[in-house]
């Protein structure tokens, strides 16, 4: 490792703090992770149900930081091409061309050779982005679970070295260990040696005390009494057996549509009336209208 | 938690090293697989954490060691256990502790009715009753907390040195408390306060209060288990609560809250399963050679076969037949399997399921009506026709009607599961049928639940009828489920 990046934490506390101040409502779990995985230069492996804000959590902690925010979206097919470096062919191409022309004297095939497969033929794809990048960055290399297997170990050289070996030009050390977060949805399995070299935070629903700061943090106009109630309904309708429990960004836009339409306080009638927001099944949405409705009767 | 409890016994970072160690033993003998490196990332991170911050300690090391969020709920029992509380006041039979505890109580009660009057040796059983309704309806976390630790040096009784399990003590100090009771009477004092409030209303408040009592019962739960581990030691205790992990758990004996649990477990797994068969599907399945489609591309690279063109085989999607025991026994088997076979069902080009106890019923429709495989579970075993003549297992007789009804429907493309433990309580087996299902089909496989020494013993003639199949296998927990699942699609 070349060199260390400057402590920006104090403590798990001020992580909390300075993620409240771009409101991004942190429990101390998340805090605890992100503090130290700043500390021991380490991934942050983000795990957990869709719209809990796994994202959020990279992109708050970049703006917090100050910090640049570079991006890999991963999906199946992905590849180095595309994750990592790319040779740009095309110019390296026209290069050749120009040099048949001009036929300039004195230079062979290996000095070609050198010219093209340097830096000014290079793309760089978001990896060697920011393992390169002088200034401060984040790296979210998101949804990694989508990739395949193969692919996964791609990163294996970049999250334990923070380093990328190019052939041609030989290894490219980070000047600075970047923050990294991967989120996963997990649809699969990741493999142990990628796990291995994570530090691993689940981000679960958040309780209700959490939840409410959320929502009053990010929905404006909202009354304390009607977030108090959006977020207690939500929370009974996630303990029903559901396809798909609502997420926290579903209950902000439910608490957003509540607020356009003016209404002070939840009765069953507008619940059931609004549940396609909070839900995006059909079947879940009868069972949740049909349990709110007979919430009386049904439970003991 | 305030900053004033203490993590960690008394020690030089020598002692937190010794507490580690352990701790790792005690995860691994649980099942959680914690590597090396990842022990060492732990001890590193420790460093950075500041040790009085028991929050910021328990993250750090669940972030470098638990990788998996299913063993979650391991990791903090194995934590509790581990790290907990120590100080003169777990001392049990301790008078001293008993009175400690006592004073904290009435510090707390001074400080939340100024009046300050009596201290908790004075208190009664009603007033601690009292006392543990108004924290409750309150909300009050610190006097919850107090109020727990009360009750157990009071009610649970609980002797130096005895070998019994926290969940005694914890029936004995629940009894004494009587939270049914409490909880009528919580929800009948909000209905005072507010009478006209709405059904919802009650309702979101009757889950606030459950919600307040689970935590009390987890603050009480967790006391025994402080106490318990000041009395015999750690790993004594360690070994008493040690839980099987969810994936682990075994089908037959699963208890009622270990059945819930591998309920929630089994969507995400089938989820799972069904992404990694499609995946499977797609990928890695060279064909031979395309000759016409390989030179029409040559066509590109001035006629020279650069990129050669493979025909990919249209994957044949077998058709599958669940044959599955319901009876009492292995009924949460048969239940777990189907929910899985369905799930991924959209690998298979037909799913058809049956169900038996004596009689043998088809219930495919059930499945095809709903998409809550929870609800056709229900209307199976409501609505299907699957007894005969007692209501005990017969294998022999449901093969026979099964061959009746619908042998001719077997083709060389169906692959056919039969779920049970073969206990065929002495009746006769049959076995020709499943000889000429075997004929007819592509592949038959049978499901057992039942540990393998257990097979062939008794009632049990699982080994006449896998003569006849292509496999038999254990199917004891979600693990080896997901396993035979992944090798069918």
């Amino acid at each position: 490792m070349t060199a260390i990046s400057p402590t920006r934490f104090e403590s798990p506390g001020a992580v909390r703090e300075g993620l409240a101040s771009v409101s991004y409502l942190a429990n101390e779990g998340i805090a605890g992770v992100v503090f130290l995985a700043e500390r021991l230069g380490k991934p942050v492996l983000v795990e957990g149900p869709a719209g809990t804000g796994k994202t959020q959590l990279a992109k708050s902690v970049a703006e917090m930081t100050g910090s640049r925010l570079i991006r890999l979206q991963c999906y199946e097919g992905l590849d180095e091409s595309k994750a990592l470096y790319e040779w740009n062919y095309k110019k390296q191409l026209l290069r050749i061309q120009a040099e048949r022309i001009t036929q300039a004297d004195g230079e062979t095939w290996s000095d070609i050779e050198d010219d093209i497969f340097s830096e000014p033929f290079l793309m760089t794809r978001p990896l060697l982005e920011a393992i390169r990048a002088q200034d401060p960055v984040v790296l979210l290399i998101d949804e990694v679970d989508r990739v395949e297997v193969e692919t996964e170990a791609l990163l294996l050289e970049i999250l334990s070295d923070y380093q990328v070996s190019i052939p041609e030009l030989g290894t490219v050390e980070a000047t600075q260990i970047p923050l990294v977060f991967l989120t996963s949805n997990n649809t699969r399995e990741l493999s142990e040696a990628l796990k291995r070299r994570c530090l691993f935070l689940h981000i679960d629903y958040p309780d209700v005390e959490r939840e409410k700061q959320i929502v009053l943090t990010r929905v404006p106009g909202i009354t304390d009494s009607l977030a108090d109630q959006v977020v207690r309904i939500v929370r009974s309708i996630r303990g029903l057996d559901l396809k798909k429990a609502p997420s926290v960004s579903e209950t902000l836009d439910w608490a957003r549509t509540l607020v356009l339409l003016g209404i002070q306080s939840v009765d069953s009638q507008t619940a059931t009336e609004t549940l396609h927001i909070l839900l995006k099944y059909q079947t879940d949405i009868d069972k949740a209208a049909k349990d709110l409705a007979g919430s009386s009767s049904s439970k003991r | 938690m305030d900053g004033s409890e203490q993590a960690l016994p008394e020690g030089s970072s020598a002692g937190i090293l010794e507490s580690v160690s352990g701790f790792v033993k005690e995860l691994r003998n649980a099942g959680i697989p914690v590597s090396l490196t990842e022990n060492l990332d732990a001890v590193e991170a420790l460093r950075h954490v500041p040790l009085e911050d028991r929050d910021a300690f328990k993250y750090a090391l669940a972030a470098t060691m638990v990788k998996n969020n299913a063993h979650w709920k391991t990791f903090e029992t194995v934590f509790e256990v581990y790290f907990s509380l120590r100080g003169r006041e777990y001392r049990i039979g301790d008078n001293d502790g008993a009175d400690d505890t006592d004073d904290l109580l009435s510090s707390l009660i001074g400080s939340a009715q100024s009046d300050g009057q009596g201290s908790a040796e004075g208190l009664t059983q009603e007033q601690l009753a009292e006392m543990l309704l108004r924290a409750l309806m309150d909300g009050n976390d610190s006097m919850l907390r107090a109020i727990a630790r009360t009750a157990v040096s009071r009610y649970a009784g609980m002797e130096p040195g005895r070998p019994v399990g926290g969940t005694y003590y914890l029936y004995r100090t629940l009894r004494q408390l009587d939270l049914e009771a409490i909880m009528a009477k919580m929800m009948e004092q909000a209905g005072r306060t507010d009478p006209a409030r709405s059904d919802l209303e009650e309702r979101l408040t009757r889950e606030d209060f459950e919600h307040r009592i689970d935590a009390l019962r987890r603050e009480i739960e967790a006391e025994i288990r402080r106490r318990l581990v000041a009395d015999r030691g750690a790993e004594a205790v360690a070994k008493s609560v040690r839980k099987p992990l969810p994936e682990d758990v075994d089908f037959m004996h699963a208890s009622r809250e270990e059945l819930a649990a591998l309920r929630k477990a089994i969507t995400p797994l089938t989820r799972k399963l069904a992404v990694r068969l499609a995946r499977k599907r797609r990928h890695g399945r060279k064909g031979p050679l395309d000759f016409r489609s390989t030179v029409r591309h040559s066509l590109s690279y001035g006629g020279v076969p650069a990129d050669p063109r493979f025909r990919y085989p249209r994957p044949s999607k077998p058709e599958i037949m669940v044959i599955a025991d319901i009876s009492g026994s292995v009924a949460a088997f048969a239940r777990f399997t189907l929910q899985m076979v369905y799930a991924i069902s959209s690998q298979f080009s037909r799913v058809r399921s049956f169900v038996f106890i004596d009689g043998i019923d088809e219930v495919t429709d059930y499945f095809k009506q709903t998409e809550d495989i929870s609800a056709a579970i229900a209307r199976i075993n409501t609505e299907a026709d699957v007894i005969w003549v007692d209501g005990h297992s017969d294998y022999g007789h449901a093969f026979e009607a099964f061959w009746d009804r619908w042998g001719r429907d077997v083709n060389p493309k169906t692959t056919v599961l039969l779920l049970g433990d073969a206990r065929n309580n002495y009746h006769a087996s049959q076995t020709w049928v499943l000889a000429e299902i075997a004929k007819k089909a592509r592949h038959v496989y049978w499901l057992n639940p039942e540990p393998r020494s257990y097979w062939d013993t008794g009632d049990s003639i699982v080994g006449q009828y896998s003569a006849h199949c292509d496999g038999a296998y254990e199917c004891r927990n979600l693990k080896q489920l997901e396993r035979f699942v992944e090798h069918l699609g």
